[in-house]
This record gives C-alpha cells, sequence and structure tokens, in this order.
C-alpha cells in the first residue's frame, strides 16, 4: 500500500528562512549572503569593501567557519560587528542553516544596521542549497581556482544573484583566461552580474558597492 | 556533503507519516523525488539512509529516488527546455532569460507500506527462530 506524503524535506529550513526575512525586513536590514570556496578571497574582499561602505552605510557581518574565529578577528579591523559561528558545535556542518543565521542575530543590535552580511562557509555546494533569509546572494570566485567551476557547480552560480571574479591582479602570472571564466558563469546564469575584482590590490570594488547598493535602495523603496 | 543532515530529515519525514494502527507495519519504501539542481549526490544519500534508520521502524526500506529534470520556460518566446547540461539558455531562441519551472525539487513523495498480513507472517516467522 502506498501513502501520499508530499513534503519538501527541507522545509524546516526553509520556513525558519522566510520568518528570519520577514524579521529582517521589519528591522530595516538588507541581507547579502556571501558564498565561494576556501580560499577565494571572500574576508579580504569583504574587509576593503566594509571599509568603503563607511560611514555611509552602517553594516555588520555574520561569518561561519568550521573551525577558528580567525575570519572574525581579520574583519574587526573594520570597527564593523562581528559574530563568528563556528559549525563545530553543529557538527562540522559544511554550511549556515536558518536556524543558526537567527541565533546569531539575535547578538546584534539590528536597529543600527542597515546592512547584514553574512559570510557563509567556503563550500560551492552546500550553501547554495540553503536559503538563510537572504535578499541577494552572491558568489565570489578567484581566478586562481580555474574558469570552469561554474559548469562543475551549476547550482552555487544559477541561484546567485551576482557574481565576483576575484584575484584579477594575478592574472599575468597565470595560464588562466578571465574572459572564459566569466563566459562560464553566464552559460549557468546569463542574467547575472559579474564584476572584476583584485581585493588585495583594491580593484573593481567600487562597481559591486554601486550593484549592492542600488539592490538596498530598491528594497527600502518597495518598504515604503 | 549533507547528506546525511537531509537522509535525517527524510527520515523523520517518512517515520512521521506511518499509520499508528495497525501497530508495527513494515514500510518497504520510501519514495523521494530529487531533482537535477540540487546539491544531492544520491549515492550518498541512500549510504546515509541506511544508517539513519537502522533499527527504527523504517529499517530496511527501500530509498527510491526518482530524478526531476530541469525544466526551464523562456521569459522571451515562451518555449519549453529541458536542461541537459550546465547551458542555462532556451533551446528555441537561444535567451538567457529564464523561468526555472522544475529542478530543484527534494521532496518526500509518498511511503510504501507492506500489507499487514504480510507484516504479521514476518512477525510470526520472526518469533519461531
Amino acid at each position: 500500500m502506498e501513502i501520499s506524503v508530499v513534503r519538501q524535506v527541507l522545509d524546516v529550513n526553509d520556513t525558519m528562512s522566510e520568518e528570519n526575512r520577514q524579521y529582517f525586513t521589519q528591522q530595516g536590514v538588507y541581507v547579502f549572503n556571501l558564498m565561494s570556496s576556501p580560499g577565494s578571497g571572500k574576508t579580504t574582499l569583504l574587509t576593503k569593501i566594509l571599509m568603503r561602505l563607511k560611514p555611509e552605510i552602517r553594516a555588520a557581518v555574520i561569518v561561519g567557519d568550521v573551525c577558528t574565529t580567525n575570519d572574525a578577528d581579520r574583519l574587526a579591523v573594520t570597527g564593523v560587528p562581528v559574530v563568528q559561528i563556528t559549525t563545530d558545535d553543529f557538527g562540522g556542518d559544511c554550511h549556515l542553516a536558518a536556524h543558526v543565521i537567527r541565533k546569531a542575530a539575535k547578538e546584534l543590535d539590528l536597529t543600527d544596521i542597515d546592512l547584514l552580511i553574512v559570510e557563509n562557509i567556503g563550500n560551492l555546494v552546500c550553501p547554495a542549497e540553503f536559503s538563510i533569509g537572504e535578499d541577494s546572494k552572491g558568489v565570489v570566485l578567484s581566478i586562481t581556482e580555474g574558469e570552469d567551476k561554474p559548469l562543475k557547480y551549476p547550482l552555487m552560480f544559477r541561484v546567485c544573484d551576482v557574481a565576483i571574479l576575484n584575484k584579477m591582479d594575478l592574472v599575468p602570472y597565470l595560464d588562466a583566461d578571465p574572459d572564459l571564466a566569466v563566459k562560464n558563469m553566464l552559460t549557468v546564469h546569463p542574467e547575472m552580474p559579474v564584476f572584476k575584482t583584485s581585493a588585495t590590490k583594491e580593484t573593481g570594488l567600487d562597481e559591486f558597492i554601486d550593484w549592492l547598493k542600488a539592490q538596498m535602495a530598491k528594497k527600502a523603496q518597495a518598504a515604503k | 556533503m549533507h547528506e546525511m543532515g537531509i537522509a535525517l530529515q527524510i527520515a523523520e519525514i517518512a517515520k512521521s507519516a506511518i499509520p499508528k494502527t495497525p501497530e508495527d507495519l513494515k514500510i518497504k519504501a520510501v519514495n523521494l523525488r530529487v531533482g537535477k539542481l540540487t546539491a544531492i549526490v544520491p549515492d550518498s544519500l541512500r549510504f546515509c539512509f541506511e544508517i539513519v534508520v537502522k533499527n527504527t521502524p523504517l529499517d530496511g526500506a527501500a530509498l527510491n529516488i526518482e530524478e526531476v529534470p530541469i525544466v526551464a520556460v523562456c521569459k522571451e518566446c515562451y518555449a519549453e527546455t529541458i536542461i541537459t547540461d550546465a547551458d542555462f539558455s532556451c533551446g528555441k531562441c537561444k535567451s538567457g532569460k529564464l523561468d526555472i519551472i522544475s529542478g530543484r525539487e527534494l521532496t518526500v513523495s509518498s511511503i510504501e507500506v507492506a500489507d499487514p498480513e504480510e507484516s504479521e507472517t514476518n512477525k510470526k516467522k520472526s518469533k519461531k527462530k
């Protein structure tokens, strides 16, 4: 005998993600979920971006890693509030789930925050599957990782609203083709804006920041 | 990489769908629909499922996975395309403006319960042992 069930396996996370989204919206906070593989330069990029956002935009960061608080220490120099999550306590999870974000957000005074950036755990697979209540998702690919990553991990590049191709300053030393990397991103997600940056040399950052500010403005406008 | 967590959720959902009476129903299978645009590896999922259901009412149940293709509808010419590789463009007009209408599924669709008589016979058999 077959008994019909029809239930989404990620029901619990999806529901909580929606609750988070409503909560953040009530608080007037724009949430950006930043994902990438380990070592793509997310933290350096974020540090440089946060410095440029000040004092115009009041930002906060939730940063996830399996172990260590190294990233929170690096981000602390920007002076923005940082909450570090180490998923070791959750069994070394490979992604940040909605319930983890809810708990971390409680440590922040959101009344003073316009923008919450979540630096997800370095992984191109699992974080793509779990919504956390964000307004938009972004992926960082560094040119050193190889041009074909978007084709190998299409889900990640498909779910993201924006992509950043980082470490552009290294192109002269590599046998890598940044145009091909961008082309592969656009094969998976033709409508996605792509920004080329070097976080260490601070190039291309303002273009991305303008995009982010425009998204924040759209949300603020819609709330009115 | 998160298949263990997913397997636990599937087991939870399937367990809560088992009818209370008659008691000790044997579950033959759990049927799952998995879209091709998910980060799920069916083999790892089956492996994890087998482990998490040990010594539960789902012990021995098969995990049947029906893969759901990625289907997109073009926002410009309204043609439907089945996406088979990483190329997300309209099969007809090549536009990249697509709405994905299936492929992200991760759903427990049903469970299959052995007939009560069948379970009964099995129980008697095991008692004799």
